[in-house]
């Protein structure tokens, strides 16, 4: 049983439910559940995690068992079922990248940010976490940043430390 | 230089636009296929070009689609695997970053030998940027009137979508795949059914990786005869190698099917050798779940001659010797890596990603990870090595998917090949955590043909 | 009979409706050839596939393919092909993969049977005790959860769990919502209501005589006594839900009722779902009429005077080779 203290109110916003109805179109009739995770990934870039009332009210908009948006939730690593920070600095830890040195970058992160993994610094604007490979091997080490997971690639610890300071002043 | 039919026009500028693509003799293939082929000759024309999956696996791709079962009444599915996750590969996402119109193009001809007049295109979550770059793509390509209803007047229909994964790599597997596809848990399901008869919505599907689907672009402009001819044997045409580790000029290339893999390693036009005047300690040649080998098997045989990059070469020797071309991802690791922490590494990934649904994956590829976790940081036995190759033939072949062999043959072939590093770890607790064991004797030239014991085969 | 399809398994040959699986083939003939199931149940529709328990070896695909597999495959979702031959307990590769498989489905169970309500009734018990090694090899931290109620007739001990699915296969076929499932991934995977809820359906109950271990017990049989100083007794009442046919087993130690279960049949399987209230509010003899002491099986620890006298298949007395496996049972048999 997973312990969720914090919670927020939830309003799908009509621009938000036009977006849904879009992406429910994609498939035939009757298979709207298929617009789960393409939905809970819109949810979660307008709300930053996703919270058990809005996956019930996703539950509701796509005639599902709130159960069945839980199991979901819960199996892919994306979404995020406990508030983080605005910006969370993904970086790849698998093999390839750990032999061009993304240890030393998690290392790097962990000490500039003064949080550990999966925590949020003070301000709330960052958090940190290793990922398995994101599929950018020849450019690593790389991270990427939600919403839009944009890349950072061939990090170094000077590319980080300027990624976390533009980012601090946006 | 070599040929290249899917890499061709990359360096130039805005071939991610549907007009500069047009430029360089793009949608060819749709004009030709949708207005001078039926459905059965473009499978004919695949199969004859003897392409076969670039996702890792090989099965003949004009094969598949033949096994395609064909209902009155029901409708057919193309989807896109798009779920590029092997550590070590990234060609797909190379692909689509920069010229994704070719899979557009490939995805409108392969729906059109198939019958599909809805596909799919399963891209990984983590690519969001890709995800807008082919919904663009796909935009272009329906106002240029290559997709929706009546494309080019022949009659024939197709939507084409863009689905986000949510991360999890167990997706790339095809049923898992239509599983979270269909909104759910990606858990692999249990065949048969194969998706040619229940797949997506219980539909007959295919499902095809990106590069497969875009090397169809080339065997219809030119002819599956005229594919076939390049590359070596049964492997044939070009494969995209994705090429990573310490590499002086790691990257995306397109290669000829049968050039040396010494010549992939080290001439300029490729990898262009080493990094920082290293040594070659080891390669995984077709992304993490191929058996690694030594230097001195990757560029020869057991028997001297050299290893070429191909289906069948890399696999001589069988798992004793050999390994596999997988997917494509090429892994080098110099001499000062240590394999003992990579394999960890990669097992630790299968725990990570195994999705828990058979008991000798979910429960063996975490004993796997804690076992190598202890070797590594100098509080294995020897006992423990043994166990660990104990506990791998206990989940290989026993799974429901191939995520179990792929989580088993890293670390057999680790064990098989750089026992005496394992062993190292053992005996040289404390000095196994400052330095590494070395180049050893892997890049020397093998002697005789290496002895496996049966027990280990 | 000409469409049935015919099958030989451990050299016993029989014949069995097109679309059987090994697995029910291998009911069929019975005796010591049936694969071990630990998820599999042929009540629910898509179960099956996951503890591969019951995995077997194809050494003949078919008459007109007579290639073998190429990998040990889970009898319980293989169909058969006509002239398919398998190898359960002749094919040592089979019984060491079924060990493997037995070692690592007790890695991360607690092994706690002395404290277990499911001790001497397990599935798992029995498998291991058939199949496991007599030591443990894994000396890792095992993973552990925190029990939970969901409701208040149920308790759901995560720990012991193997993540079977038949819970939750049972939620989704017999009841009309399912409030609980598979949370998270890999060994982390867990069944759970993810926020508290209660599991309230008429039905419910069904999910503890689904559950082949510990992980789902019947709260208020809870710590009562070890089910084998417990008398299982046939019973019946006129059960008022229209979906319950009030056909149960009680469970009595002395006088006391201490338990209503669903009738099992032979390889553990609820003959047929009961409703909540038979099994959790009828715990007075005059609530049922009796019928007759449950037949246990006599490698049962349950009711030692009980045993089920065997009863052999017609076919059984035509063919030598079966006799041959159900030698044991016949012996006794011609005892009784």
């Amino acid at each position: 049983m997973l312990k969720v203290e914090e919670t927020q109110p939830v309003e799908f916003s009509s621009a938000l439910l036009e977006k849904f109805d879009e992406i429910v179109k994609r498939y035939p009739e009757g298979k709207q559940k298929s617009a789960l995770l393409p939905i809970l990934h819109l949810v979660q870039a307008e709300y930053g995690w996703t919270s058990v009332p809005a996956m019930d009210k996703v539950a509701e908009y796509l005639a599902i068992e709130p159960i069945e948006v839980y199991e979901v939730a819960s199996f892919y690593t994306m979404y995020f079922l406990q508030p983080k920070g605005k910006y969370v600095l993904e970086v790849c830890r698998t093999g390839p990248c750990c032999l061009v040195g993304a240890e030393k970058i998690m290392n790097h992160i962990e000490t500039r940010l003064g949080v550990k993994e999966g925590e949020v610094t003070a301000d709330g604007l960052f958090s940190w976490r290793g990922v398995e490979c994101l599929a950018a091997c020849g450019f690593g080490p790389v991270l990427q940043i939600g919403p839009e997971y944009t890349f950072y690639e061939n990090l170094t610890e000077e590319s980080v430390n300027k990624l976390i300071d533009d980012l601090r002043k946006k | 230089m070599a040929r290249k039919l899917l890499l061709e026009h990359i360096n130039v500028p805005g071939i991610n636009t549907l007009e500069v693509y047009r430029q360089k003799g793009g949608y060819r293939a749709v004009e030709k296929a949708l207005k001078t082929l039926t459905p059965d000759d473009v499978v004919e024309e695949v199969k004859k070009s003897g392409l076969r999956g670039r996702g890792g696996a090989g099965f003949p791709t004009g094969m598949k689609w033949s096994f395609l079962a064909k209902p009155e009444g029901v409708a057919r599915y193309l989807v896109c695997n798009a779920d590029e996750s092997e550590p070590g590969t990234f060609k797909d996402r190379f692909l689509m970053t920069h010229i994704p119109h070719a899979l557009i193009e490939g995805m409108i001809v392969a729906s059109y030998a198939l019958g599909a007049n809805t596909s799919y295109i399963y891209v990984r979550g983590e690519m969001m940027p890709q995800i807008r770059i082919l919904e663009r793509a796909i935009e272009e390509a329906r106002a240029a009137g290559f997709l929706g209803k009546n494309i080019l007047g022949t009659g024939y229909n197709l939507e084409l979508y863009v689905q986000p994964g949510g991360g999890a790599y167990i997706c790339g597997e095809e049923t898992a795949l239509l599983e979270s596809l269909e909104g759910k848990r990606g858990n692999p399901r249990i065949k048969p059914p194969f998706p040619a008869i229940a797949g997506l919505y219980g539909c007959p599907t295919v499902v095809n990786n990106v590069e497969s689907i875009a090397a169809v672009v080339p065997i219809i402009n030119d002819g599956g005869d005229e594919y076939a001819k390049i590359g070596i044997g049964r492997s044939t045409g070009t494969k995209l190698i994705s090429a990573s580790g310490n590499l002086v000029k790691p990257g995306v290339y397109e290669i000829e099917l049968g050039l040396p893999v010494e010549e992939f390693i080290y001439s300029d036009e490729y990898c262009g050798g080493i990094a920082n005047g290293k040594k070659l300690k080891a390669t995984v040649a077709g992304g993490s779940s191929v058996p690694i080998l030594p230097a001195n098997l990757t560029l020869k045989y057991a028997n001297g001659e050299p290893r070429l990059m191909s289906y069948e070469s890399l696999s001589e020797g069988g798992f004793a010797t050999g390994t596999m071309l997988g997917s494509g991802g090429f892994i080098a690791f110099d001499e000062d890596q240590c394999i003992v922490r990579n394999t960890w590494n990669f097992s630790r990934f299968y725990h990570h990603e195994s999705c828990g649904q058979c008991s000798p994956c979910r429960e063996g590829t975490g004993w796997m990870e804690k076992i190598l976790h202890k070797i590594e940081y100098g509080h294995g036995t020897m006992e423990d090595i043994d166990l660990l190759w104990d506990v791998q033939r206990k989940i290989e072949g026993n799974t429901i998917c191939p995520l179990g062999d792929a989580a088993a043959w890293p670390v057999a072939s680790a064990i098989r090949h750089f026992r005496d590093e394992f062993e190292w770890h053992v005996k040289e607790p404390m000095k196994s955590q400052s330095t590494n064991y070395g180049l050893a004797n892997y890049a020397n030239p093998i002697e005789k043909q290496v002895e496996v014991k049966q027990d280990n085969l | 009979m000409s469409d049935l399809v015919k099958v030989t398994i451990d050299g016993i040959t029989v014949e069995v409706e097109p679309g059987t699986t090994i697995l029910n083939a291998a009911r069929q003939i019975g005796g010591e050839i049936v694969p071990p199931a630990m998820c599999y149940y042929s009540k629910l529709k898509g179960s099956g596939g996951k503890c591969r328990t019951c995995i077997v070896k194809v050494s003949k695909g078919s008459e007109k393919d007579p290639r073998p597999m190429p990998k040990l495959v889970a009898s319980c979702r293989t169909t058969v092909m006509d002239g398919m031959e398998v190898q359960n307990i002749t094919s040592p590769e089979v019984l060491e993969a079924r060990a493997g498989v037995v070692e690592i489905l007790l890695i991360n169970h607690p092994l706690d049977c002395p404290v277990c309500d499911q001790a001497g009734e397990c599935d798992l018990q029995n498998l291991s005790y058939e199949h496991g090694l007599q030591k443990t090899r894994y000396e890792f931290e095992r993973r552990t959860f925190d029990r939970i109620d969901i409701g208040d007739k149920i308790q759901l001990h995560m720990n012991r769990c193997i993540l079977c699915y038949r819970c939750v296969f049972t939620a989704d076929q017999i009841t009309n919502k399912r409030v609980h499932g598979i949370l998270n991934r890999g060994d982390h995977s867990e069944i759970s209501t993810y926020i508290q809820t209660a599991v309230d359906n008429d039905f419910s109950g069904n999910v503890i005589d689904v559950c082949p271990v510990g992980a789902l017990t019947d709260k208020t049989f809870r710590f009562k006594n070890r089910v084998w100083f417990t008398k299982p007794i046939d019973a019946h009442r006129n059960c008022t839900h229209e979906k319950c046919n009030g056909k149960v087993t009680l469970w009595y130690k002395g006088e006391d009722v201490l338990r209503v279960t669903a009738r099992k049949d032979q390889y553990g399987e609820v003959e047929e779902f009961i409703c909540n209230e038979c099994r959790f509010d009828k715990k007075k003899t005059n609530d049922w009429t009796l019928e007759h002491p449950t037949h246990i099986s006599d490698t049962s620890v349950i009711s030692s005077n009980h045993y089920e006298t065997f009863k052999p298949l017609p076919v059984i007395k035509e063919n030598l080779a079966l006799q041959e496996a159900n030698k044991r049972e016949l012996e006794k048999s011609i005892k009784f």
